[in-house]
């Protein structure tokens, strides 16, 4: 594949992003997607945040999982960084803590895909304990 | 924090909280003069005198998820450990602006990092902002703008992950040009 450099090289794979783009939108809603939230704070980037959402960035295009990757601030586990939150369609959000790209590609190959719990959650719904 | 880059990502963020639409990240490398010279600046919501006064204290934070707030300590006490600086100029309602100062011979100067991967990853996660990124060395430039990206782009959004490896290319690919005319 040519190397994008510039902005021109950047407009000849408009085409391709384009159809990348359609075939999605066809197939799926946007509610229907994976969600992965990155905690992007401080706390999250010195301990590898960036590698991990790299890492999670790239995989899951490479393993045509349709999700959106995002960053979110830190959720106050500053101990357990990096942590990340997925969230499956149809499902309450999941947080995993000490994720390193390891255990993301647990998460991915595990609970994204097959939905099954992997170790490390951080148990952060106690809605209704009065 | 081990690069520059993690600091950039890392005092990004505090811009996109501050409900800034425009990030404006400038890296200048003056190797005459010794000199590596980092500034951010949001037009987010700025910072009260007070505030600012108090950002470099770790045991301050506009936060309540937890008690301390070390992004802006850290990177002071870097670039001061580097034979540096660290100013925060802000004013409340226009946007705040960071200039964070390193001797670049400095045995303590931290590599900048991956600045592709970084710049990318900001425009990537949040296609409803501009980031403009603009790297000097010596005489050399290059500039980086996602409103550029966007045009170009129409209506494919930045945070399709295929654009993200893109942008990343494209920024390292100019990078490594910079570094040659040295």
């Amino acid at each position: 594949m040519t190397k994008v450099k510039s902005l021109a090289d950047l407009k000849k794979m408009q085409d391709q992003l384009r159809s990348n783009i359609s075939l999605r939108e066809k197939s799926e809603h946007p509610e229907g997607l994976v969600q992965v939230k990155v905690a992007m704070a401080t706390c999250g980037i010195a301990s590898g945040a960036k590698e991990v959402m790299e890492f999670m960035v790239g995989n899951l295009e490479k393993r045509n999982i349709e999700a959106v990757v995002t960053q979110t601030g830190c959720m106050g586990y500053c101990y357990a960084e990096p942590t990340i939150e997925v969230k499956l369609p149809g499902q309450d959000p999941v947080v995993y803590g000490y994720v390193d790209l390891k255990k993301a590609d647990e998460i991915i190959e595990k609970y994204i895909k097959l939905g099954e719990l992997v170790d490390g959650i951080i148990p952060v719904n106690y809605e209704t304990i009065d | 924090m081990k690069e520059i880059a993690l600091h950039i990502l890392d005092i990004a963020q505090n811009s996109i909280s501050a409900g800034a639409s425009c990030v404006d990240i400038e890296i200048m490398e003056a190797p005459d003069k010794d000199e590596l010279i980092i500034v951010i600046e949001d037009n987010g919501r700025g910072m009260t005198r007070e505030m600012v006064d108090r950002v470099s204290d770790p045991y301050y934070t506009s936060r309540t998820t937890r008690k301390v707030g070390m992004g802006i300590p850290l990177f002071k006490h870097n670039a001061e450990q580097a034979g540096g600086s660290l100013e925060i100029i802000s004013e409340a309602g226009t946007g705040t602006r960071l200039t964070a100062r390193f001797c670049r011979s400095h045995m303590d100067c931290p590599p900048i990092g991956d600045i592709a991967g970084v710049v990318s990853m900001l425009a990537g996660a949040n296609p409803g902002l501009d980031f403009k990124y603009r790297h000097n060395i010596g005489k050399s430039e290059y500039v980086f703008d996602t409103k550029e990206v966007k045009e170009v782009l129409e209506e494919v959004p930045l945070s399709e992950p295929t654009v993200i490896r893109y942008m990343k290319e494209m920024i390292r690919e100019n990078l490594a040009d910079l570094s040659d005319t040295l």
